[in-house]
C-alpha cells in the first residue's frame, strides 16, 4: 500500500517496505543525505528529523507511520535560501568540528527552541543527542544566541 | 564552481610546475621541496597548489583530511597568508590523495605532501611547505606584473590579491595569473613574513564548510554514491580469528533487495592485521535496510578458536601476574634499587586503564569501483596512502591509478589509521564483481575495533628522611600496542605503552621505566594520543600520591620537579626535547585560572595535571564537587595550552573543548570488556558518551610562546584523566586507581 506524506514541502509517495525506517528512505531512496546514521536504535540522535515539526529520531520511525505526516529534515530548514537563526548561530558560534552530529542537533534545538523560546542551561541539558567531538559548550552558546535573535524578531 | 582538477591530469602537468588549469584558471603546482612520507625512493616532493580564477575567486587547495580537528581551515590559510590575499576571497576545495609516479629513482611521490591524519602532525608539516607554496605564487605574480611595468620586481609589493606599484598604481592577480602561469618557479627558497606581517595566521576564523554542515549538504565517506554501487553488511566472525564453519543464506536471499551473498576471508591466525580484522559473510543489496534485512536472516555458525575462552578478568589476573615476573628496561637514571633501600618513606600504587573501543560518530564505510586497470575509492579515512597501497597490493592496480576521494570524516581518532575497512570492500567488490558500498552498523564499530591496549601501570617512589623524591619507577603490564601490526617488528614491543622519557624522566636522580607484555587475542590501535593518554592518568595521579606522602602541595612538587627552564630529551613522537619550562608554565597559567589553593567547601575539590603530547604541552584544573551520595558534578574546568605558535585561535580553542570533553567522557564511563571472546558492548548504550548534561564548559587559555606549532588535535586529552581524579582526591580523600570512574564515588570504597 502506497504511503504519502510531506517532505521537505513536497508531496511524496512511498511504496515499498514499509518497515523501513524514516532514516534509510531518506539517505538510500530521497538521497537526502543530511540526515546522519550513528547508532540505529533511537540513542544518539545523529538521524533527527522534524515529523510534524517536533524532532524525532528517524532510524526507528518506519515508513508505515509516515503516512499522511510532514518530514522536515536538515534540508529542507531553511527557506528560500535563508538559514533558519539556528543554522545562522551554529555558523557564528563556530560549532562544528567534524560536523557528523550537527545535523541531528540543529533539528534537535530547533525544536526545543520552539517549544521553549527562552531556553534555559537545565532546558537545554535535555537534548541527549551525542557529539564524539564535544562541541557541547558551544552548542549551549548557539542556542542561547539563536533563541535571543528569534525573541528580537517576534518583539 | 570549478571541479577539483582530475587528479591524474594534474599529474602529468604537475611536473611543468604550472599550468592552466582545466577551467582556465591559474594553476600553480608547487614544489614543496619537502619529501613526501610516501616517497620509496627519494624523489622531489610536489607541494600544495592553487588556483586563480577569472573573476579573481582565489581556489585554495586542502590536502589533508578533515576529521574535524579542522584543517581544511587552518592549512589553506598558511597558503593564503604568504599569497597575500584577503581571506574572505579565498574558496578552499578539498584535494584528492595525490600521487606521482618518479622516474629517477623509480618510485611515488605525492603530489600535495602529507595528506594522513595521525599525531598531530598536519600543521607542523604544513607550516613551512605550505606557507612557501604560497610565497612562491605570489613571487610569480610579482615577476609578471614587473614585467607589464618594466619595473624592478624588488621595488613592488602585494596587498589584498593585487600586486602594488612605488607609484600606487595596481594589477589584480586575477588579470596577472595568465601571464605567470607561463613563468618558471623559483628554485630557491623565498623569504616568509615576519609575524608581525600576518593578517590570516592568528585570526579566529571559522570552519570553512560551516555552512555546508548545517545545511546538510556537506558530504561524508558514508554519504557517497555511485549509481552501480550495491550496499553490503558483513556478518563478522565474533571470536579473534574465529572462521565461517558454515552458512545457510537461502533465507538471505530471499529477502526483496538482496543481489548476492558472498563469503570473505579473515586474517590467518598469527599473520600480520595488514587487510581486514574478520572472517564473514556479506550481503549486498540494494540498500542499507535491504541489507541489514539480509543479514540478520544468514544462519551462520563460527568456529571458536582458542581466543574464544578469554576474557577481561583473566586478562587482569594475567596482568597483575605478569607485574611481579620480569621486565624489558626502556630507561633506567642513577640507581633506583639503591635510592629504594636508602629511602625514608616509599609509596607505590597500581593504576588500571581499560581497553577502549573508538566509537566515531559517523561508523566507518568504503565504497569503491574496481576496473581491471583502475579503481576509485570515496571513504572517510585518515591514512590514504595506507588505502592505497593497500588496494595496490590486493588487487594488482597501479597506485596511480587508484583514484582516492577524500569527503569529511565524521571523527578520526586514529579509528581510520586501520584501513580494515577498505580491505573489506575490495573483498566484497573482488567476490561479488560489483562496485560496492560497505556499511558498518553501531555494534559492528564496537565489536570490531583496533581497541587501545589495557594496562596496569605500578609506580614506585622513594623519598629520603626531607621528604624529597630520591627514584621513581614505573613498570607497564600491558597488551602490547604492537600486536600484530605490520611493519612493525622493528619498533621495541613498549611503543605506545611506555613513555620512557616523559616527566617526571630526567627530574628524579634515579629513575626507572620497565615494561611486561601481556598476551591477549584482541587487536590494538593508536587511540586519541595513544601513549600520553595511556600513560598520564598513572604518572599525574601518582604524583599527587607522592606529594601527599611528602606533605608537599601538588603543584609545588611538579614545579619543584620541572626546576629551571630546559631541555630534556624525548625521543618519542614530538621530540627531541620536552621544555620543562613550557610545562611549568600550562601549570602556572591553569593553576591561576582556577584560583588554585582557594579554600572550598567540604566536598569540593580542585585538581591538577599536565602533559607532553607530540610536541604541545597542555595542563588542566578541574574542580569539582562530589554529594555525600556520590554524584559527582564539574563545577569548571580550566584547560591551557601552549602548543606555539597558533594558526587559528577558534580552530585551536574549539580543539582544547573538545579534547577535554572526550577526556571528561572517557575517564568517566567508557570501558571495553570481553568475555568469552566477544566484545560485550554492542551500542551507545553500553558505550555511554558523555552528553549535554554533564558537559561542563571549558575555560580554554591559550599561551603564545612563539615556537613553532606544534599542532593540536591531540594535546587536550591527556592531563584530563589525572586532573579529574585528583580534584576527586581532594574533594573527597578517595583515591582513583581504576578507569572508568564508572560508579566508583557510590561504591562503599568511599567509607574507608
Ligand atoms: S541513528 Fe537514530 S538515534 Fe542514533
Ligand atoms: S561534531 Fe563530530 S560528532 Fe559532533
Amino acid at each position: 500500500m502506497a504511503i504519502d506524506f510531506t517532505l521537505n514541502q513536497r508531496p511524496v509517495r512511498y511504496d515499498g517496505d514499509p518497515a523501513m525506517p524514516l532514516l534509510w528512505y531518506l539517505r538510500d531512496h530521497a538521497r537526502l543525505t543530511g540526515t546522519k546514521f550513528g547508532c540505529g536504535i533511537g540513542y544518539c540522535g545523529a538521524c533527527t528529523v522534524h515529523l510534524d515539526g517536533a524532532a524525532t529520531r528517524s532510524c526507528v520511525v518506519p515508513m508505515s507511520a509516515v503516512g499522511g505526516r510532514r518530514v522536515t529534515t536538515i534540508e529542507g530548514l531553511a527557506s528560500d535560501g535563508r538559514l533558519h537563526p539556528v543554522q545562522q548561530a551554529w555558523i557564528e558560534e563556530d560549532v562544528a568540528q567534524c560536523g557528523y552530529c550537527q545535523a541531528g542537533q540543529i533539528m534537535a534545538a530547533v525544536d526545543l527552541i520552539t517549544r521553549t523560546p527562552a531556553p534555559s542551561d537545565a532546558d537545554i541539558a535535555t537534548l541527549t543527542n551525542l557529539c564524539r567531538c564535544g562541541t557541547y559548550p558551544r552548542i549551549r552558546r548557539a542556542i542561547r544566541r539563536a533563541a535571543a535573535q528569534l525573541n528580537r524578531t517576534r518583539r | 564552481m570549478s571541479a577539483v582538477p582530475d587528479t591524474r591530469a594534474l599529474s602529468r602537468r604537475a611536473f611543468l610546475g604550472v599550468s592552466l588549469s582545466a577551467a582556465g584558471g591559474l594553476l600553480l603546482a608547487l614544489r614543496s621541496g619537502a619529501a613526501g612520507q610516501e616517497t620509496a625512493a627519494a624523489g622531489e616532493a610536489l607541494g600544495a597548489f592553487i588556483r586563480i580564477e577569472p573573476d579573481g575567486r582565489i581556489v585554495i587547495g586542502a590536502r589533508g583530511c578533515e576529521i574535524g580537528q579542522g584543517v581544511k581551515t587552518s592549512l589553506p590559510m598558511l597558503i593564503a597568508e604568504e599569497l597575500d590575499v584577503p581571506w574572505p576571497a579565498v574558496t578552499v576545495e578539498q584535494l584528492p590523495y595525490g600521487l606521482v609516479a618518479a622516474r629517477d629513482p623509480p618510485g611515488f611521490t605525492s603530489l600535495y605532501g602529507p595528506q594522513g591524519a595521525g599525531g598531530s602532525t598536519n600543521i607542523p608539516d604544513g607550516w613551512h611547505d605550505l606557507r612557501l607554496a604560497g610565497a612562491r605564487a605570489r613571487w610569480l605574480l610579482i615577476q609578471t606584473a614587473a614585467r607589464v611595468w618594466e619595473t624592478p620586481p624588488d621595488r613592488l609589493t602585494t596587498r589584498e590579491a593585487h600586486v602594488v606599484h612605488p607609484d600606487g598604481r595596481t594589477l589584480g592577480y586575477a588579470e596577472l595569473a595568465p601571464r605567470a602561469a607561463k613563468l618558471d618557479l623559483p628554485a630557491a627558497d623565498l623569504p616568509l613574513k615576519a609575524r608581525s606581517e600576518y593578517r590570516i595566521i592568528g585570526q579566529p576564523t571559522r570552519v570553512v564548510d560551516a555552512r555546508d554542515i548545517v545545511t546538510g549538504v556537506a558530504a561524508y565517506g558514508i554519504d557517497a554514491a555511485i549509481p552501480s554501487a550495491l550496499t553490503a553488511l558483513i556478518a563478522r566472525c565474533p571470536y579473534f580469528d574465529g572462521e565461517v564453519a558454515s552458512v545457510d543464506e537461502a533465507q538471505a536471499r530471499r529477502v526483496p533487495g538482496v543481489r548476492q551473498v558472498v563469503r570473505i576471508p579473515g586474517p590467518r591466525p598469527g599473520a600480520p592485521l595488514d587487510r581486514n580484522l574478520a572472517a564473514g559473510v556479506a550481503v549486498l543489496a540494494d540498500d542499507f535496510w535491504s541489507a541489514r534485512k539480509g543479514r540478520e536472516a544468514l544462519r551462520i555458525t563460527w568456529t571458536r578458536p582458542s581466543g574464544a575462552a578469554d576474557s577481561s578478568a583473566a586478562l587482569e589476573r594475567r596482568a597483575t601476574a605478569a607485574l611481579a615476573a620480569s621486565a624489558k628496561i626502556a630507561r633506567r637514571d642513577g640507581n633506583p634499587d639503591e635510592a629504594r633501600n636508602a629511602a625514608a618513606r616509599v609509596v607505590e600504587a597500581v593504576y588500571v586503564m581499560p581497553l577502549l573501543a573508538h566509537a566515531t560518530m559517523e561508523p566507518p564505510n568504503a565504497l569503491i569501483d574496481l576496473k581491471p586497470k583502475s579503481a576509485l575509492l570515496i571513504a572517510s579515512l585518515q591514512s590514504p596512502g595506507g588505502a592505497s597501497q593497500m588496494i595496490h597490493a590486493m588487487t594488482g592496480v597501479a597506485r596511480t591509478d587508484i583514484e582516492i576521494r577524500l569527503p569529511r570524516v565524521g571523527g578520526g581518532f586514529g579509528r581510520r589509521l586501520q584501513n580494515d575497512f577498505v580491505a573489506e570492500a575490495v573483498l566484497v567488490a573482488q567476490a561479488a564483481g560489483t562496485p560496492v558500498k560497505v556499511m558498518w552498523t553501531r555494534e559492528d564499530d564496537l565489536q570490531n575495533d583496533f581497541y587501545r591496549p589495557f594496562g596496569l601501570h605500578q609506580l614506585r617512589a622513594s623519598l629520603d628522611a626531607q621528604g624529597r623524591l630520591t627514584s621513581w619507577a614505573h613498570r607497564v603490564a600491558a597488551t602490547p600496542r604492537k600486536y600484530r601490526a605490520a611493519g612493525m617488528e622493528d619498533a621495541a614491543d613498549w611503543v605506545g605503552c611506555v613513555d620512557p622519557d616523559g616527566f617526571p624522566a630526567g627530574c628524579v636522580a634515579s629513575y626507572l621505566a620497565e615494561f611486561v607484555p601481556v598476551d591477549f587475542s584482541i587487536p590494538r590501535g593508536w587511540w586519541r594520543a595513544p601513549l600520553p593518554t595511556f600513560c598520564a592518568f598513572a604518572v599525574e595521579s601518582f604524583l599527587d600520591e607522592v606529594a601527599l606522602a611528602a606533605g608537599t602541595d601538588p603543584l609545588t612538587l611538579r614545579l619543584d620537579l620541572l626546576g629551571a627552564p630546559r631541555e630534556l630529551p624525548y625521543r618519542d613522537h614530538g621530540g627531541p626535547t620536552l621544555h620543562t619550562g613550557r610545562l611549568g608554565g600550562v601549570l602556572d597559567s591553569a593553576a591561576g585560572a582556577i584560583g588554585y589553593g582557594r579554600k572550598l567547601p567540604a566536598g569540593r575539590g580542585i585538581g591538577l595535571a599536565s602533559h607532553f603530547t607530540h610536541g604541545g604541552y597542555v595542563a588542566h584544573a578541574l574542580e569539582v564537587a562530589v554529594s555525600q551520595a556520590g554524584a559527582l558534578e564539574v563545577v569548571r574546568c580550566v584547560c591551557a595550552a601552549d602548543v606555539g605558535e597558533i594558526v587559528n585561535p577558534l580552530g585551536l580553542e574549539a580543539q582544547m573543548m573538545g579534547a577535554t570533553l572526550d577526556g571528561l567522557s572517557t575517564a568517566l564511563e567508557l570501558e571495553i570488556t570481553v568475555r568469552d571472546g566477544r566484545i560485550e558492548q554492542s551500542n551507545f548504550p553500553d558505550y555511554r558518551l558523555l552528553r549535554m548534561g554533564a558537559a561542563p564548559d571549558v575555560e580554554v587559555h591559550l599561551l603564545p610562546s612563539g615556537f613553532p606549532p606544534s599542532g593540536a588535535g591531540e594535546m587536550g586529552i591527556p592531563s584530563v584523566a589525572p586532573a579529574l581524579a585528583n580534584a576527586i582526591f581532594a574533594a573527597t580523600g578517595q583515591r582513583i586507581r581504576r578507569l572508568p570512574v564508572g560508579d566508583q564515588l557510590k561504591s562503599p570504597a568511599r567509607a574507608s
